[in-house]
């Protein structure tokens, strides 16, 4: 299954793009501070629509497949498990090498390893949320409408409402509620994550100062993490819930 | 004839002729204070390697304490240990430690009170409240000394090198840390600050008040609590300081407030919460600066007018300069700004669009501290770049009509 996926062109060309693009970035600025920054932009954006929309697509691409596979003696479970860790196995290889590599190339420190792990986190978080929209979609079609919307909803409409909240409620203290908003998007989650070994000069202003004591410490490093692997398995547990119902 | 030569050479090498008053365990002089008290004008004490247990001598005559393989003198953490006045005294070599700490005066290792002419030397001075505590006194020197306070809160602990009401004074080549400011002025006029080294103080790196005509040159302020702090000031000129690594909540590279006609040139700011923020002050040139790493190169508020920032470098700094109103009476030309987007026809190295470094996020968050959180998101980012197409909320007039295209070589 993974090394299938492995030899698609899709993969290969997503890998080669991030390649490419991380690696002409670093060639670009003379700064790799610099290119960090439009790194961690590819790493926000790109990252989870491909792992998105990709994932969906193998999804229904693989649908004849799997029905073959349920023919046979084996669980539900474990044929959407499988099918899932072959595609997040996948596209955090193809970001590992195509990210990964340049930037260890030219940026190897805590901000370059941050870029790394929090883009490969993403990729297998945005799998799992395809995963969850494909079974619960009908057809192709639906699938990777609904992938879409739920990236475009991670990646900037999810901001907005904090931005709209935050603004309305501004005569409120809101830093222990902006917390808790930031950390019910996975996106939000990263950036936090990478920015604290980015931006610390700017985030030990005096409101900054509040979440990099908290997502700085050892504390905040485990939640951190734990929400994102919540972010992982619950979208996973409830598409495999969903699926072993699922009238095929 | 035959007479005078030897009354020239007398008159010529009396003061270093003076006599040599040896103090230590196995010397006729014992203690310091009988040495002080025995002593005449213009004669040399010379402190052998040893400690001692020193209660506050009184130095009021020009003589000169040299120590010799740095003694310790102890102030058994009650006491000053010297208080020195009038004139021509100096102190070389010496280690002061553990001296006094009181809530109600200001104690020090060496207090120094309606002084001129004197100098200090090449001392150490630790487990101090006050360090260098110099009052009311002119025409003096503090050079090479070593002085590292007890880290406290900020109530319980004492300034490095306190200056008050002073004039003509020269403080060179001295490294303060561990203190509440490592290096303080008020009401000090006509004085030269050069090449010292002040860092993690739990306040001020360098806090000057009240102090007019000054120059400050050559020195690094690191890692201190708040930075350095220019107040109240006229005419102070500010050459090739190196502010580095001042964070916090309230941490700046320096902060001006209330201060005129005053010179920041050639110095290097680099990774500060913010680099130089600006209160009410006017006429300020700002030129030849380095910004690099910093949170905030600068925050300049609506009660400033006349500054001119030209000739400096903007480099990875998260902000470049932020404000608080749309009212701008500041210059800024020349700069390099690397967030800089425009082009160069004509390639004469300047910049055909203006640039506008205030972004609108930087307005967001003055207005709304939480949204720092939404830093480096892509809805920020769309943001910006819309406000870049449509300005409405960033004051249209703070703009640098000449941007650089290339870094200036500084």
């Amino acid at each position: 299954m993974l090394y299938d996926i492995l030899r698609s062109k899709v993969i290969i060309a997503y890998t080669l793009f991030l390649f490419l693009i991380t690696f002409s970035l670093f060639q670009l600025e003379a700064d790799p501070g610099k290119a960090m920054l439009s790194v961690l932009n590819i790493v926000l954006i790109v990252v989870p629509l491909v792992s998105m929309v990709f994932s969906t697509i193998h999804y229904f691409n693989s649908y004849e497949f799997i029905e073959l596979m349920l023919s046979q003696p084996v669980s539900r479970d474990k044929v959407i498990i499988s099918e899932y860790a072959g595609t997040a196995l996948s596209l955090s290889a193809a970001y590992l090498v195509g990210v990964g590599v340049p930037v260890c190339l030219y940026n190897f420190n805590a901000t370059g390893i941050s870029v790394i792990l929090g883009g490969c986190i993403l990729s297998i978080i945005f799998c799992s949320l395809a995963f969850l929209a494909s079974v619960k979609s009908r057809d192709k079609a639906r699938g990777i409408g609904a992938a879409l919307l739920l990236w475009f909803y991670f990646a900037l409409i999810y901001d907005g409402l904090i931005l709209i909240i935050l603004f309305t409620f501004s005569d409120y203290p809101l830093e222990k509620l902006t917390l808790v908003l930031s950390s019910l998007n996975p996106v939000d989650l990263a950036r936090i994550f990478i920015m604290l070994n980015m931006d610390v000069s700017a985030l030990m202003g005096y409101t900054g100062a509040t979440y990099k004591d908290f997502f700085g410490s050892g504390t905040g490093t485990i939640y951190t993490f734990a929400v994102m692997l919540l972010w992982i398995i619950v979208p996973l547990l409830l598409a495999t819930r969903s699926f072993r119902r699922k009238d095929l | 004839m035959k007479l005078m030569a030897p009354v020239i050479c007398l008159l010529l090498f009396t003061p270093a002729f003076g006599k040599i008053i040896p103090v230590g365990a196995n010397e006729a002089v014992k203690k310091i204070g009988q040495a002080v008290q025995a002593a005449a004008s213009g004669d040399t004490i010379l402190i052998k390697k040893g400690v001692y247990y020193v209660e506050n001598v009184i130095i009021s005559k020009p003589v000169t304490l040299l120590g010799e393989n740095r003694p310790v003198l102890h102030g058994s953490d009650k006491y000053e240990i010297f208080t020195i006045s009038g004139t021509g005294v100096t102190v070389k070599g010496i280690h002061f430690t553990n001296s006094g700490y009181s809530s109600a005066n200001d104690y020090a290792a060496i207090t120094i009170i309606d002084a001129s002419n004197f100098v200090i030397e090449d001392n150490i001075l630790t487990q101090t409240f006050f360090g260098i505590h110099v009052a009311n006194s002119h025409h003096f020197t503090i050079k090479g000394n070593r002085l590292v306070g007890k880290t406290k809160s900020e109530q319980t602990s004492g300034n490095g090198i306190h200056l008050w009401k002073c004039s003509n004074a020269v403080i060179e080549n001295n490294n303060s840390s561990g203190h509440r400011d490592g290096i303080y002025f008020e009401f000090v006029t006509n004085s030269l600050i050069k090449e010292n080294v002040s860092h993690n103080n739990i306040r001020y790196g360098l806090h000057f008040m009240f102090s007019n005509d000054d120059v400050y040159s050559k020195n690094t302020f690191e890692a201190n609590g708040a930075g350095v702090a220019v107040m109240f000031s006229k005419r102070v000129t500010m050459n090739e300081n190196i502010f580095e690594n001042n964070w916090g909540p309230s941490a700046y590279g320096i902060l001006l407030k209330e201060i005129t006609d005053s010179k920041i040139n050639g110095s290097k700011f680099y990774r500060n919460t913010v680099a130089i923020y600006m209160e009410g002050a006017n006429r300020i040139e700002i030129s030849n600066n380095t910004f690099r790493e910093n949170g905030w190169a600068s925050k300049v508020q609506a009660s400033c007018s006349d500054n001119n920032f030209h000739h400096n470098n903007f480099l990875s700094n998260t902000f470049d300069i932020a404000t608080n109103g749309s009212l701008v009476l500041n210059k800024f030309s020349d700069n390099y700004w690397d967030k800089y987007e425009g082009y160069d026809i004509n390639r004469d190295g300047i910049g055909d669009v203006p640039y506008h470094p205030v972004s609108m996020y930087s307005m967001l968050i003055e207005q709304n501290p939480n949204s720092l959180l939404l830093l480096r998101s892509f809805i920020i980012t769309l943001l910006d770049k819309a406000e870049k197409a449509i300005p409405s909320l960033t004051p249209e007039t703070l703009r640098d009509d000449k941007p650089r295209m290339r870094q200036l070589a500084i």
